[in-house]
């Protein structure tokens, strides 16, 4: 029952919304989905922390079991998560997001090479009197 | 302008449409508008807009709407309106106006009209950016419109340009991340009766900038003194603008107390409107500018260091005189007014930047709260950025010192009658925190949040802690801070943001092919999801529990039909289906044989039951699954989630056929002699169709798929019949099942005939914390492969004593229903020490049953399955009814009739 996520290369080369990873300056709680394009944050679910995978339960102690069941990371900043455009394709997708500035950074697709975490830029950047 | 009436707490007004209710008032010499809340003070109008804290109104005309501050309602022809005491009544008729809502993306959002906004909208314009530019006042100019000025040609040029979007009477009430805005925008109530009937009322804009220019302005500050409250006393800035620009004439002297320039500039404007100005009295001990030197030539008298400490009232309860103070030797003298005018410096508008988490920083030159937050993509503009103009040069100064009397009636939030007592006594209280100081006092809690009071309660925290005037000391309004203000900006109907989708268009409605039969039947609905379900069909003059016993009666001894159209149906097919289906499931489905259905349960990681069903195998890489009505989208999300993310190579579709495929349950022992008179095609005998199989065929020459399928525990057949086709299936069965006396039966049946077999409703008799060993169904788990949850089963906390676990409860007394969550306790439990009674677990079915004549009921027991037998208290209200616990099945145990 282990995930197979080295099982990459079986996943079809499907032709994918002609996207590009969005700057920073772009994202407007809208979320750059990998098959339809920029749509509204309304239309995704959220699916916590991204690059966890199911890990072989049997080779695990009840304390790791625990942890995989109830531990995810939760970072002040960017980090990879899992969402899913339940109104739209139907498809679950990664992406990048900042925690305290809600910025959406990259999204890509599960299995693939993880873009860079984005560099983020100072909120209160030129808010001084 | 044409000359309208309204009328007001009965009286009728004249005034010139389009301008605010409370110029109109004033006009005409009604100077106390209202009492105040809590300490039944008269109060009137002491500013120009939305932040206003006194002359709330309700309308009893048109949508009835409570709680509008005089100073924002433009009076139309036939408008009425009452004085509210602060608190408001919702209208009991049902709001009949028309509210929309529209989404918006553009270039550059400006939010504000004034000049900063309009410069700042020709800078974008210039630059090829389409601007949407919006305010909430009728027309744009913002400072200029108090002073009665017409738009500059350039700015006039800016709003005609073909790029810009200008929306009068719109308000942003929220900025979100990532330059996210809502604003409402009135488009109606300004026209009165002459508002076309097809237009919205208010309409909610959803815009998204790639920039926003905010320059929303500022709001004129009060000073804090003995009796600050009378009618008479107003903000300088709205008293030389009713004067002035609306014409009120009904102030023949005025005071003027100040501490920056913007005094003398009004004390000015009331001069020339034909006041006669006693006085303006500056808390700074020395002024220069223009504005004061043209007040000195005009022959205002002006004293440096000085304030107002105090005023009295005539018997009306309006201004009579001040009470003004050296602010260098204390010493005071009494001056006769009719009017207080009083500045007390800006506030800019902070509350949009707040909303997204921006921290005002604080200027000791400006006396405010600045925000100079500028970057690409958002930047503050006008007075919000500091822009207050060279003419000025305010003293932060909030108010003289004040004894302990005074201090009660120096009101620092006139809505909530909150004052500089309330302030000190949540301090004595050891209140240091803004935020929690505004809890203590309700400073700021009002319909207007704050836009008058914040910076004041502010001001007097300072005061209080030794700040002194020259900010060498004490306590500083930065080491305060701002409060934060939270979406709306100002308060919104409820109907905007519902908009249209009200009543039946406020969710979905799903109904089943058969429904117009059900409604024809005369069923009683309920809802279920989205769903509409027959909930029972009662014959004339039959009371609920008489037409469920019919229905169970019928169901159990001769053959009943159900509408199971609404179970999620999930048609699953691939190489891989068998495989995948054996990790989600609890129990094995590879070994199914094809033709045959079985049922089971799925448990998230953590092992804790989420959705049961009966899945039928139709092919070797072909299933249909059933789930619960309400949890079809759920599982298929649960399903496509394991795919996608977790075993992208398995080779699996997965597709919701809900709507696809009508569900007929056709029960009772003599279904199956029903069924042969339509089914011709497939022997129907006991020994060819088993329990738990499923055959193809056809009634009436369409194709139907039935399956052995029981939710009842009776002799069963569930016709799967394409959506459309249902209805003629439905009355063909009617028609013939008549000498049978074949019953339609609804869902609080279905109900009762699965709880005498112990069948569970997921979410009904689990509550999200049970695993299938806890429901008694260690059988459904199987030993010989992984699957989902599996591991979690291991875990010591599923496994220890003391989980609650699926039983039947049998009532003592046979005819006493159980109210479906009960709480169970021990038979005579005594309170522990803290006058608690310990449940031992609670109801979650209760039902009537014909079958054994008698009251039973499911509940969830802590370790249940071993206190079969015992006897147990459920307190319900001031009874304390006993009840036995027993297996959970309590029909055909042995399924017999099931399997007939």
């Amino acid at each position: 029952l282990q995930s197979q996520a080295s099982s990459a290369t079986e996943i079809e080369n499907r032709e994918l919304f002609p996207y590009q990873p969005l700057t920073t300056d772009h994202s407007m709680l809208y979320i750059p989905c990998p098959h339809c394009g920029l749509r509204n944050e309304t239309e995704f679910h959220y699916g916590a922390q991204a690059g966890v995978a199911y890990p072989d339960p049997n080779a695990l102690t009840d304390t790791e079991w625990a942890k995989y069941l109830h531990i995810r990371a939760n970072p002040k900043g960017w980090l990879a998560e899992r969402w899913v455009h339940f109104a739209g394709c139907g498809r679950w997708l990664n992406l990048w997001r900042n925690t305290v500035t809600h910025e959406i950074g990259p999204a890509y697709l599960p299995f693939t090479k993880q873009p860079k975490m984005p560099v983020a830029p100072d909120r209160q950047e030129g808010s001084k009197a | 302008m044409s000359e309208v009436s309204f009328s007001f707490d009965d009286k009728i007004y004249k005034g010139l449409a389009s301008e605010p209710m409370a110029a109109a008032l004033l006009r005409a010499g009604l100077l106390s508008i209202t009492t105040s809340t809590y300490h039944a003070r008269p109060r009137g109008v002491i500013g120009l807009g939305v932040e206003e804290p006194n002359a709330l109104v309700q309308l009893v005309s048109g949508t009835q709407e409570s709680m509008l501050p005089a100073t924002v309602i433009e009076v139309t022809n036939g408008l009425a309106a009452r004085s509210l005491t602060g608190v408001g009544a919702l209208p009991e008729i049902p709001d009949e106006a028309r509210y929309d809502k529209t989404n918006r993306y553009v270039d550059t959002l400006i939010i504000g009209a004034g000049l900063a906004g309009l410069a700042a909208a020709d800078e974008h314009l210039r630059a090829g950016r389409e601007v949407l530019l919006i305010d909430d006042q009728s027309g744009p100019g913002g400072h200029l419109r108090h002073l009665g000025l017409e738009l500059p040609a350039s700015m006039k040029k800016v709003i005609t340009h073909g790029n810009l979007t200008y929306l009068p009477r719109c308000t942003a009430i929220g900025l979100y991340d990532q330059n996210y805005v809502v604003a409402i925008e009135r488009r109606s109530d300004h026209l009165g009766n002459s508002a076309p009937s097809n237009r919205a009322r208010i309409r909610v804009w959803h815009i998204r900038a790639e920039r926003i220019v905010l320059a929303p302005g500022a709001f004129q500050r009060p000073l804090i003194f003995a009796n600050n409250d009378r009618p008479g006393i107003m903000l300088s800035h709205a008293a030389a603008t009713y004067a002035d620009v609306h014409g009120v004439r009904i102030f023949k002297r005025a005071v003027v107390a100040t501490v920056d320039n913007q005094g003398y500039r009004d004390a000015l404007r009331l001069h020339v409107a034909g006041v006669q100005v006693q006085g303006i009295y500056d808390a700074r001990a020395t002024a220069k500018g223009p504005s004061v030197d043209a007040a000195s030539a005009a022959g205002i008298p002006i004293r440096f260091r000085a304030t107002v400490l105090d005023t009295a009232s005539n018997v009306e309860g309006t201004l009579h005189d001040v009470t003004i103070q050296d602010l260098d030797t204390t010493e005071t003298f009494q001056t006769a007014a009719d009017l207080l005018a009083i500045s007390g410096g800006w506030t800019p508008v902070v509350d949009l930047a707040t909303h997204i988490g921006i921290k005002p920083m604080w200027s000791e030159k400006h006396a405010a709260f600045l925000v100079a937050h500028s970057n690409e993509r958002l930047r503050a503009a006008g007075m919000l950025a500091g822009d207050f103009g060279d003419d000025d040069d305010p003293l932060v100064f909030f108010g003289p010192a004040l004894d302990p009397e005074q201090s009660r009636h120096a009101y620092i939030d006139l809505q909530r009658d909150s004052t500089v007592y309330d302030l000190r006594r949540a301090v004595g209280a050891g209140l240091s925190n803004i935020e929690h100081i505004k809890r203590y006092t309700t400073i700021g809690t009002a319909h207007d949040q704050g836009k008058t009071s914040g910076m004041l309660t502010i001001g007097a925290l300072c005061q209080l802690n030794g700040y002194t005037q020259d900010g060498k000391s004490g306590l500083s309004p930065a080491k305060i801070g701002t409060l934060s203000f939270r979406p709306p900006y100002v308060p919104i109907p409820f109907a905007a943001l519902a908009g249209r989708e009200r009543e039946f268009l406020s969710d979905p409605i799903r109904i089943t092919s058969l429904h117009q039969w059900h409604v024809e039947a005369g069923a009683i609905f309920e809802d279920v999801g989205q769903w509409k379900r027959p909930w029972y069909f009662p014959k004339p003059g039959e009371r609920v529990e008489d037409a469920v016993r019919r229905e169970c009666v019928a169901a159990r001894e001769g053959v009943a039909v159900m509408d199971a159209s609404t179970l999620g149906k999930i048609d699953i097919q691939g190489p891989d289906a068998a495989v995948f289906l054996d990790r989600i499931y609890t129990n094995m489905f590879s070994t199914l044989p094809e033709g045959q259905c079985r049922y089971g349960v799925m448990c998230k990681i953590d092992g804790i039951v989420f959705d049961d069903g009966v899945t039928t195998r139709l092919g070797k890489n072909h299933f249909l699954m059933t789930t619960t009505t309400g949890g079809a989208a759920r599982v298929l999300a649960w399903l496509e989630e394991w795919l996608q993310t977790e075993w992208p190579h398995l080779k699996v579709y997965c597709t919701s056929v809900t709507e696809h495929i009508s569900t007929i349950a056709l029960v009772g022992p003599r279904s199956r002699e029903l069924l042969r008179e339509v089914v011709t095609d497939i022997d129907l005998s006991k020994e060819a169709f088993p329990f738990m199989h499923s055959r193809t065929g056809t009634i009436n020459g369409i194709p139907v798929r039935i399956a052995r399928i029981s939710f009842s525990g009776e002799l069963a057949f569930e016709i799967n019949v394409a959506w459309a086709y249902a209805r003629h299936i439905w009355e063909l069965l009617w028609k013939l099942g008549r000498p049978y006396g074949l019953t339609a039966y609804g869902t609080e049946t279905m109900h009762v005939l699965r709880a005498e077999k112990g069948y569970i409703i997921v979410g009904q008799d689990t509550d999200g914390t049970q695993t299938p060993y806890d429901l008694n169904m260690s059988w459904i788990v199987s030993k010989k492969k992984e699957f989902i949850g599996k591991r979690s089963f291991q875990m010591p906390y599923l496994k220890a004593t003391g989980r609650s676990q699926l039983v039947g409860l049998l009532p003592e007394s046979v005819d006493e229903v159980i109210p479906e969550g009960a709480y169970i306790t021990v038979l005579n439990a005594q309170p522990d020490e803290h006058g608690k009674t310990q449940h031992t677990g609670w109801v979650t079915s209760s039902y009537y049953s014909p079958a054994i004549s008698r009251a039973f009921a499911l509940a969830l027991v802590a370790d249940g399955l071993k206190r079969i037998g015992e006897v147990v208290a459920v307190p319900v209200g001031k009874k304390v009814l006993r009840a036995t616990i027993c297996d959970s099945v309590l029909v055909d145990k042995e399924n017999i009739r099931r399997d007939s």
